[in-house]
This record gives structure tokens, C-alpha cells and sequence, in this order.
């Protein structure tokens, strides 16, 4: 067991220094999650009442979509030098090679979500701190949901034709149950409603969702790193 | 006593067509067995195999008589590729303690510093690969194959442009290693270099064995002495 | 003999296909919606044809997977296909009956999402294939994403329909009834329109199994 995080984190270690020392996924990311702010703003006027019922979807569209840059890059970068196959040899268990490169793509992610979001209420004078700590939980979970499932396809596309465009393919519809739950609870928090009965079953959803995938990508993971 | 590679029976399929075909061949501890054969041939194709890095379509590769698949095993094997399979953003000393690190060694950092001595790195050992020159980037390679000490080495054309400095430091450290009893089974066309350090000797054409001994003064004398007998024209 | 079955299923469908027509246009028109609510004898059969399919590719898919033979990779992408169309049918039918009964083309109605949601999934499923050249790479990379789909289907519906019920829109085939005497008739037309997607799935099989040989016929041939 001990051996098992220990090397999910020298994964994890590995992608976050060789990814912070280039930065490239990181600044391709930040920069297109300003832009797709910016141009929601050109797209309509919006008064402060109409931002704060479209800011769970207007959010979790640029994460969505900036997320995917940080992601398409997870298993792609190991395809310079080949890499990969020292990673396949390598006494690791694919399972672990999975959640090292989850884990920080998470992070990678949720940083730029959380600059994201300050900046999202700088343009859109939006004050989106009343309920943090749950905005915050959601973020986590939603991120997360988005992360497993992004890692997973990267490996599945990341020897095959077209993959920058296959993994935003596969991976958003499969996203979408996530996405409207993280889009609802964000737009009520956002406007300052606290998580009720009502909206519960969207928590519960996102998490049976993100517990879901990850069980079954961590079943699944040797067969798309060896397969058949 | 059990042999260090083991394949018997091995078919491998992409699809319906057969890349391997009923392939049966062994390596005891201490050997060295040359795979030659034409490019298509299928030699990456079955060292890969045994590699691990897929499973076969039929039949069993066994290392020292387990799946090459199997964690404990895997610990045994060192395997270099057509890529140097090193991170061009990290330095020399970053990937050899990474890959310590992944193979569970007692003191990554200490036994990456030694191997970076060894194959002539280590006033670069702070430097970023990217920078490296070609030559550089290979020795770096076969320092990150032999790092843990495998039992077992599968190397792919491993001669193949390298320069000189490098073939001579690949060339002293598999006779060290074969003087230490490790097994290799290396794929090659330079034949020369190869033929100077193997044991035996396969030649695979078109997915199948052609031929499987040991390697004879013959051989030596002239590297296309196989082809010529077992090969087709 | 695998010919003279689908010959005869063929048929039957036909046969069935075309008597319930008949039925169908002899019903008086429905009390709310008039004739158009008849269009629910092909929207919904269509729509349990195409989720019966997903159950198939899943079970396909994950067959092999274990077992790695290729007869359950033509299955899975045979009925993917065929369910496809089906879903295609059925959000068509859907479209078309909105916009008769209520004046739009799409309201985001619940179920009609939903099945847009999964088309796309199982439209991913096929682009996916298209992307891969060598064959059991394909074969274990489409069984993967497959099981994904299949398992994210019910979490779409659920989730759809709950955000629906958060905020409610005009239901489409809200407020039709549907009379006791027509049911036989749309048991018969649910099995009619099974019927179809099992020749048209036997017949996409027979065609892939076709293709692979030629595929590793070429394959060694080039080899040569």
C-alpha cells in the first residue's frame, strides 16, 4: 500500500516538474480560459442578476474546456523519446501510473481554475465568495469528475490519428451529467444560495459520478496501456 | 534450471494477420542471443513481446519463469528501445533518480550518481537532456536500462546510430554484464558488433524462426553467413 | 442457411411493418394532439430498440475484452451502428412530432435530450474506430470507451430528467392519452421494429467480418 502512493506520488512529482519547468500546458491553458472570458463578455450585456444565473455554466464552460489543453498533454507528453515505454516497464501497476498522472493534472487544473475564478468576478463584477467553502467542494468535485475521465482518454488517444481532437470528442459527452450538476450548484452558490435539500441530489450525483469513473478507469487502465 | 527468456508458441496478430507465427526460442542465464532478420521481419515486434509491453496473440513468454507482466519480474528486466526513453525536460540526474525511484532501489540518488560515472555523464548531470548532444542522450539511455541492475537485458537495435564513444561504452558494459551472468537478447543488422558479443544466435524471417543455435566461428568469420544458409534471397 | 433466416425475419418485419400501418391510420386520431400523437408507434419502439442495442455493444464490449475474439468486436460495432440509426430515427420522430403538437422543432425536453446526449456518445464510439488503423488496438479501445458510454447512459437520463424537474418546460407528449385498444397493436410494432434492427445488425456483421479478412488478406500482402 505504502509502496503504491509512494509511487503514485513520484508520478505525480514527475508530470508537476516537468510541466512547471516548460509551463506550456499551463500558459496555453490560463490563456484561453481569459480569452473565452473575455468573449462571453463581448457576447452579451449582461446585468449583474442575468450574470450570476449563467456564471455555473459560463464558469464551468471555460474550465471545461481550458481543462482539456492541460489534459490532452498527460499521456502526450511521454510520447517524446518514448517514454512511455519506460513507464510501461517500469514495476509500477498501470493503476498507479493512472492516479500519479491524475492527480496532477488535478492540480494543474484547479490552478487555473482558481485563477480563473477571481478573474471571472473582476470582469464580470460578480461577488462569488458568499458561500466559498461549498463553491469550493464543488469545484474539487466537478474538477475531479473532469480529470479522471480526461486522463483515462488521454491514454486511450494518445496513439491514435486526430487525438487532440478525439479527446474533447470522447470526453465532453461523457462529461455532461457532471457538468450540469457542477453548472447548478455553481450558478445557486455563485448567487449566494446555500446547498439544500434541492439541490443535494446534484452533490450526491457528482459524487456517485467522479467514484464511478474512477473505479472503472482504474479497472480498466492496464487494458488501455497493454491491451491485447 | 530455468531458463532467463523463455518463448514458446507465441503467435502475435494484429487483426487476423499473424505478425508472429508459432515462434519458439530460449535463452539461458549468461547468454546472448543475437535476433537478426530482415526489417519486417518481426524482431521489434517480439521483443517488445517479451518484453511486455503487449500480451501475445497465442503461447507464453516466460521470464525466469513468470509473465513479464508480473511486478517482481519486471524489476528483473532492462529494456532500450528505438527512443532514449528519458525526459527531455528533466536533467540526467533527475530521470536516473526517477526511474531509481520507480524500481524501488535502496538509494536512487547514490546508484544514479554511480551510473552517471559510468557511462561518462556525470559533468552534465545537472543538465537538462534536451540540451544533450545525440550521443549523450544514448549513453543516457542504456544508463537507464542497466540502472537496477536487471537480470535480463532486451535490447532493440541498440547499435543503431550510435556514435562511436557511445558503441564503446554500450559494448564494455554488455560484456561486463554478460561476465556478471545476465542474459540479453538484443535485435540487430549491425551485425559485427553483435556477433562479437553473442552466444547464440535467431534469424527471423517473415514472423517465423528460421534458424536458432549457437553462434560459430562461421558466423564470426562472415556476419552474412546465416542469411546466406537460412535466409531468402 | 444464415441467409434464409434473415430472408425470413426480413420479411416478417416487413410484413408486420406494414399491417400495423394500416391499424395505425385506421385508429381514430388521438383527442389532444390529433393524428400526429400516432407517431409515438415508431418514436418510442425506435427508442427501446437503440437502448437495447447499448446493452448489447456493453455486453459485447466486455466479452472481448475477455475473451479477445473478434466476432464480439463485429457485434459491438454492428449494433452500435444500427442503434444509432435507430436514435437518429427516434430524435427525428421527436422533432417532428414537437413541432406539429406544439409549434417547435426542439424544447429541450427531457427525453429528447437525453437522447441527443447519447447519440453523441455512441457517435464518439464510431469516430473513435475511425481513428484507429490497426485492428485489435481498435477492437480494445472501442470495447473501452463502450463501457464508458453504457455506464454514463442511465446517469444521463437521470440527470436530464432531474434538471428538467428543477426547471420545468412544456412536456411534448404531455397530455396525450393513449387508448387501451391501441396497445396490441404497439406490442406487435415494438416487435416489428426489432425485427429491423436485428436483420440490419446481422447484415453490418456479416459486412465487417467481410472487411477484416480483406483488411488482413492486404496486410499480408503487402508483407509479400
Amino acid at each position: 500500500m505504502m509502496a503504491f502512493l509512494r509511487q503514485v506520488l513520484v508520478i505525480m512529482a514527475k508530470d508537476l516538474r516537468a510541466e512547471l519547468r516548460t509551463k506550456e500546458a499551463i500558459n496555453a491553458s490560463l490563456s484561453f480560459a481569459l480569452v473565452v472570458l473575455l468573449l462571453f463578455s463581448f457576447a452579451f450585456d449582461p446585468s449583474e442578476e442575468t450574470t450570476r444565473e449563467i456564471s455555473g455554466g459560463l464558469l464551468w464552460i471555460v474550465f471545461a474546456f481550458a481543462g482539456t489543453l492541460i489534459l490532452n498533454r498527460s499521456f502526450a507528453r511521454e510520447l517524446n523519446n518514448d517514454c512511455l515505454d519506460a513507464l510501461i516497464s517500469a514495476p509500477i501497476p498501470g493503476s498507479a501510473l493512472f492516479l500519479g498522472k491524475a492527480l496532477a493534472n488535478y492540480v494543474l487544473v484547479l490552478a487555473v481554475e482558481l485563477i480563473a475564478l477571481p478573474l471571472f468576478g473582476v470582469f464580470y463584477n460578480v461577488r462569488w465568495t458568499s458561500q466559498f467553502w461549498q463553491l469550493m467542494m464543488v469545484v474539487a468535485l466537478g474538477t475531479w469528475g473532469m480529470t479522471v475521465t480526461g486522463t483515462i482518454f488521454s491514454a486511450l488517444t494518445v496513439n491514435i490519428r486526430l487525438r487532440e481532437v478525439m479527446l474533447p470528442i470522447l470526453n465532453f459527452p461523457i462529461l455532461i451529467p457532471a457538468l450540469l450538476g457542477a453548472m447548478q450548484l455553481t450558478s445557486a452558490l455563485v448567487a449566494g444560495k446555500p446547498i439544500t435539500a434541492d439541490n443535494e441530489a446534484w452533490l450526491k450525483m457528482l459524487i456517485g459520478f467522479d467514484i464511478m469513473y474512477t473505479a472503472v478507469s482504474l479497472v480498466l487502465v492496464e487494458t488501455v496501456l497493454v491491451g491485447g | 534450471m530455468t531458463e532467463a527468456v523463455g518463448v514458446e508458441g507465441v503467435w502475435k496478430f494484429y487483426g487476423d494477420y499473424p505478425a508472429l507465427r508459432n515462434i519458439t526460442l530460449s535463452a539461458a542465464p549468461g547468454a546472448c542471443l543475437a535476433l537478426i532478420g530482415r526489417n519486417g521481419a518481426g524482431k521489434t515486434t517480439l521483443l517488445r513481446t517479451i518484453a511486455g509491453f503487449s500480451r501475445p496473440g497465442k503461447g507464453k513468454i516466460a521470464i525466469f519463469g513468470n509473465s513479464p507482466r508480473d511486478t517482481q519480474t519486471r524489476r528483473l528486466m532492462g529494456f532500450i528501445g528505438h527512443g532514449i526513453s528519458v525526459y527531455d525536460e528533466l536533467s540526467a540526474l533527475e530521470n536516473l533518480t526517477l526511474f531509481g525511484k520507480l524500481y524501488g532501489l535502496a538509494e536512487p540518488k547514490k546508484t544514479a550518481l554511480d551510473w552517471l560515472e559510468r557511462t561518462g555523464l556525470d559533468r552534465v548531470k545537472d543538465g537538462l537532456v534536451r540540451e544533450f548532444s545525440r550521443g549523450m542522450r544514448q549513453r543516457l539511455a542504456v544508463a537507464r536500462a542497466f540502472l537496477h541492475g536487471p537480470k535480463v537485458l532486451l535490447l532493440d537495435e541498440p547499435f543503431t546510430a550510435l556514435d562511436d564513444r557511445a558503441i564503446a561504452v554500450l559494448q564494455r558494459l554488455l560484456r561486463e554484464a554478460l561476465a556478471e551472468g545476465k542474459t540479453i537478447v538484443m535485435s540487430t543488422h549491425q551485425l559485427r558488433e553483435a556477433l562479437e558479443l553473442a552466444t547464440h544466435v535467431a534469424l527471423l524471417n517473415r514472423g517465423q524462426v528460421a534458424f536458432h543455435g549457437e553462434r560459430t566461428a562461421d558466423m564470426l568469420a562472415d556476419p552474412g553467413w546465416v542469411y546466406a544458409r537460412y535466409g531468402e534471397a | 442457411m444464415r441467409d434464409k433466416i434473415l430472408y425470413v425475419l426480413g420479411a416478417a418485419a416487413l410484413i408486420l411493418l406494414a399491417r400495423d400501418m394500416v391499424l395505425i391510420t385506421g385508429f381514430p386520431p388521438e383527442i389532444n394532439q390529433g393524428a400526429i400523437f400516432k407517431i409515438i408507434f415508431f418514436h418510442v419502439p425506435m427508442a427501446i430498440t437503440a437502448l437495447t442495442c447499448a446493452m448489447v455493444a456493453f455486453v459485447a464490449s466486455i466479452l472481448f475484452l475477455i475473451t479477445k475474439k473478434f466476432q464480439y468486436d463485429a457485434l459491438a460495432v454492428a449494433v452500435t451502428e444500427v442503434g444509432l440509426a435507430f436514435l437518429a430515427g427516434n430524435l427525428i420522430t421527436g422533432s417532428i412530432w414537437g413541432r406539429v403538437a406544439w409549434g417547435m422543432w426542439w424544447a429541450w425536453d427531457a427525453r429528447l435530450t437525453s437522447a441527443l446526449v447519447c447519440w453523441l456518445l455512441y457517435a464518439g464510439y464510431l469516430m473513435l474506430r475511425n481513428a484507429i488503423e490497426e485492428p485489435t488496438q481498435r477492437a480494445t479501445f472501442a470495447a473501452v470507451f463502450s463501457i464508458f458510454a453504457f455506464i454514463d447512459v442511465p446517469i444521463v437520463i437521470f440527470s436530464i430528467k432531474w434538471w428538467r424537474t428543477q426547471h420545468p418546460q412544456p412536456v411534448f407528449w404531455g397530455g396525450g392519452s393513449f387508448p387501451p385498444d391501441w396497445k396490441a397493436v404497439f406490442g406487435w410494432q415494438m416487435l416489428a421494429i426489432m425485427l429491423v434492427g436485428v436483420v440490419l445488425t446481422a447484415v453490418r456483421l456479416r459486412q465487417e467480418q467481410f472487411q477484416r479478412e480483406i483488411d488482413s488478406l492486404r496486410r499480408m500482402a503487402h508483407a509479400l
